[in-house]
């Protein structure tokens, strides 16, 4: 998976200088129970957000 | 008994007319006038784009709703704004036009104590040839701003689709269909859904999408870009941005005006004044966005439409309009009441307010062709702008016309953002994003401009869960149903 995003890069392209995800950062993005965790954190962080602007 | 006008029953008006209405009681009346029957959820507009929603999903009857409320429904466009009267009326009034069925064309005049100007944005199609006409939308590529729209540019990706089952490759061109348009989210939400579902189709290899974009760096979305902490460092969003688009192998051309469109190509100028063509079989750009043409007038019928509104047809407010060079720019340019400098009892919220210059920097190319992103008024801050300005107003009908104003100022206010990258209840993923301040305070915050306790990003499949409770939670809130006052905009 790892090298398949790496592919993807172009020598000297436009998207030469940024950064890839691994495959563990990829499997993370749907991993429901990692993502669960990270859902009531990021609701957290927004809600913190929320009441500073109101 | 006072009478507060709203014009445009969008997010920050919907915002804006609900909350007074419910703030005011019966006691005083809240009109508002709005050409469209049904309330559209925009953000999800772009979910009908590529087929994961339908049209009766992100829409739902204004009429019932603001029933309810007790609110005075126009089902109407407004014309202009006399704020002075004319020399047969001492009251101020707003002209409209019916858009009703069967009352088509019609004309009245109201009345108005207080009146909100929150007509959003003109989709302005005219600005670049073949984009569009003055009418809308052009023969040559698609559009997800409006809900019609969008149910038309899923219907073109399902023929694209179609293509590729039967082995004919396609060019895919998302991005900003000229030099100075403002929400480049809208279209990196759907080049990223189209993606998605180009994957689920099976037919991904046989697609070759490319972003087109008016911004200098990927990832400035309008608001100079972001950073945010990530793994100890403050990341910009440019990293973050290109490496997703490298991830999902969707190359990009930015720094781009593009100035004509014609079947199947596009034409444009670049920041280094290089010009260029790109092909594409489907495309959907952004239009850019201008006010929608409101004109004014004094007592004696003098034009003062340049007095009420800046150039660019939306309503002065008390921003620093004489801010001059970037260099210049403070956080305090930006409007904190959205109180018309001329006429007290008018105000502008979410689109509709004139801001006092972009956010990014601007630049133009060794031709003079400006190209920057002009600043976006998202969601939240159009829905937060809309709750105070309707705050001010009540308190001045409520506590007598020297109540203080409530302040609301985009460099005061943060904005949670979630920026879809493809649907689906356990597939999907999306980035979910906070920026504090949205206009940066380079004063307060050296260097980033913005504070990275509260800026952050993410993306993931709890991002995707969270646009979508987000759905169900603005709808529901839209409609007045019980505990809607409870959530935030
Ligand atoms: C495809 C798309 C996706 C988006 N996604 C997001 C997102 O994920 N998150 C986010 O925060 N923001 C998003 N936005 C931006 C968001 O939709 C806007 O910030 C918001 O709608 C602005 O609210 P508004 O009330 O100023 O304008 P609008 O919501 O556009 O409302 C303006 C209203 O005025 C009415 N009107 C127009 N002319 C007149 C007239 N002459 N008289 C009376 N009424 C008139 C219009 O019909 C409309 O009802 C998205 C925008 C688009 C186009």
């Amino acid at each position: 998976m790892s090298k398949k995003v790496e592919h993807n890069i172009k020598a000297y392209g436009n998207n030469f200088t940024t950064m890839t995800p691994g495959p563990f950062a990829i499997k993370l993005r749907t991993c429901k129970i990692w993502q669960f965790i990270r859902f009531i954190i990021i609701n957290i962080k927004m809600l913190v957000v929320v009441r500073k602007s109101h | 008994m006072a009478r507060l006008v709203v014009l445009g029953g969008g997010v920050s008006g919907h915002t804006a007319a609900t909350f007074a209405a419910k703030w005011l009681g019966s006691a005083h009346e809240v009109v508002v006038v709005t050409p469209n029957a049904k309330w559209n959820w925009i953000p999800s507009n772009i979910w009908v784009g590529v087929g994961e929603m339908s049209k009766e999903e992100v829409t739902f009857d204004l009429a019932p709703v603001y029933a309810k409320a007790g609110i005075n429904y126009k089902q109407a466009k407004a014309v202009s704004i006399n704020p002075e009267g004319s020399e047969l009326v001492n009251k101020p009034f707003v002209t409209i036009e019916y858009t009703l069925a069967g009352r088509e064309g019609m004309t009245e005049n109201i009345e108005y104590d207080y009146l909100i100007n929150a007509t959003g944005p003109k989709l302005n199609f005219g600005a670049t040839p073949g984009l569009g006409d003055a009418n809308g939308l052009g023969e040559f590529t698609v559009s997800v701003c409006t809900a019609d729209h969008a149910v038309h540019a899923n219907e073109e990706f399902q023929k694209s689709i179609q293509k590729m089952k039967k082995g004919e490759r396609q060019k895919f061109l998302i991005g900003t269909g000229h030099g100075l348009c403002t929400c480049q989210g809208a279209a990196f939400e759907y080049i990223f859904n189209i993606e998605h579902e180009l994957n689920k189709a099976g037919v991904r290899d046989m697609a070759d999408i490319k972003w087109i974009s008016n911004e200098s760096f990927l990832g400035d979305f309008g608001v100079g870009g972001l950073h945010m902490k990530s793994m100890g460092f403050a990341v910009s969003s440019k990293i973050f941005a290109e490496s997703l688009f490298t991830e999902r192998n969707v190359d990009w051309i930015i720094g781009a005006h593009v100035n004509k469109v014609e079947k199947g190509k596009v034409h444009y100028e670049l920041l280094s004044g290089e010009m260029g063509e790109e092909e594409f079989d489907f495309s959907m750009l952004i239009p850019p966005f201008a006010g929608v043409g409101l004109k004014a007038y004094a007592k004696d019928g003098t034009d003062i439409t340049a007095t009420v509104f800046a150039p660019n047809g939306f309503m002065k407010v008390d921003a620093n309009y004489a801010a001059g060079a970037y260099e210049n720019w403070k956080a305090s340019d930006w409007p904190k009441t959205y109180q018309n400098p001329t006429y007290g009892n008018m105000f502008a919220c979410g689109i509709a307010f004139a801001p006092p210059h972009p956010i990014s920097k601007p630049m133009s190319s060794p031709n003079g062709t400006p190209i920057n992103p002009t600043p976006p008024r998202t969601g939240m801050p159009s829905g937060i702008i809309g709750k105070a300005v309707a705050h001010s107003i009540c308190d001045r009908i409520l506590q007598g016309e020297n109540a203080p104003l409530h302040e609301a100022s985009m460099a005061h206010m943060g904005a949670a953002c979630v920026a879809s990258a493809g649907k689906g209840i356990f597939d999907g993923t999306a980035a979910a994003m906070t920026i504090y301040p949205v206009v940066p305070d380079f004063d307060k915050y050296p260097g980033t401009g913005r504070d990275t306790d509260y800026t952050f990003g993410e993306i993931g499949l709890a991002g995707h869960w969270i646009k979508h409770i987000l759905h169900h939670l603005f709808i529901w809130k839209a409609k007045l149903k019980a505990g809607w006052t409870l959530i935030p905009e």
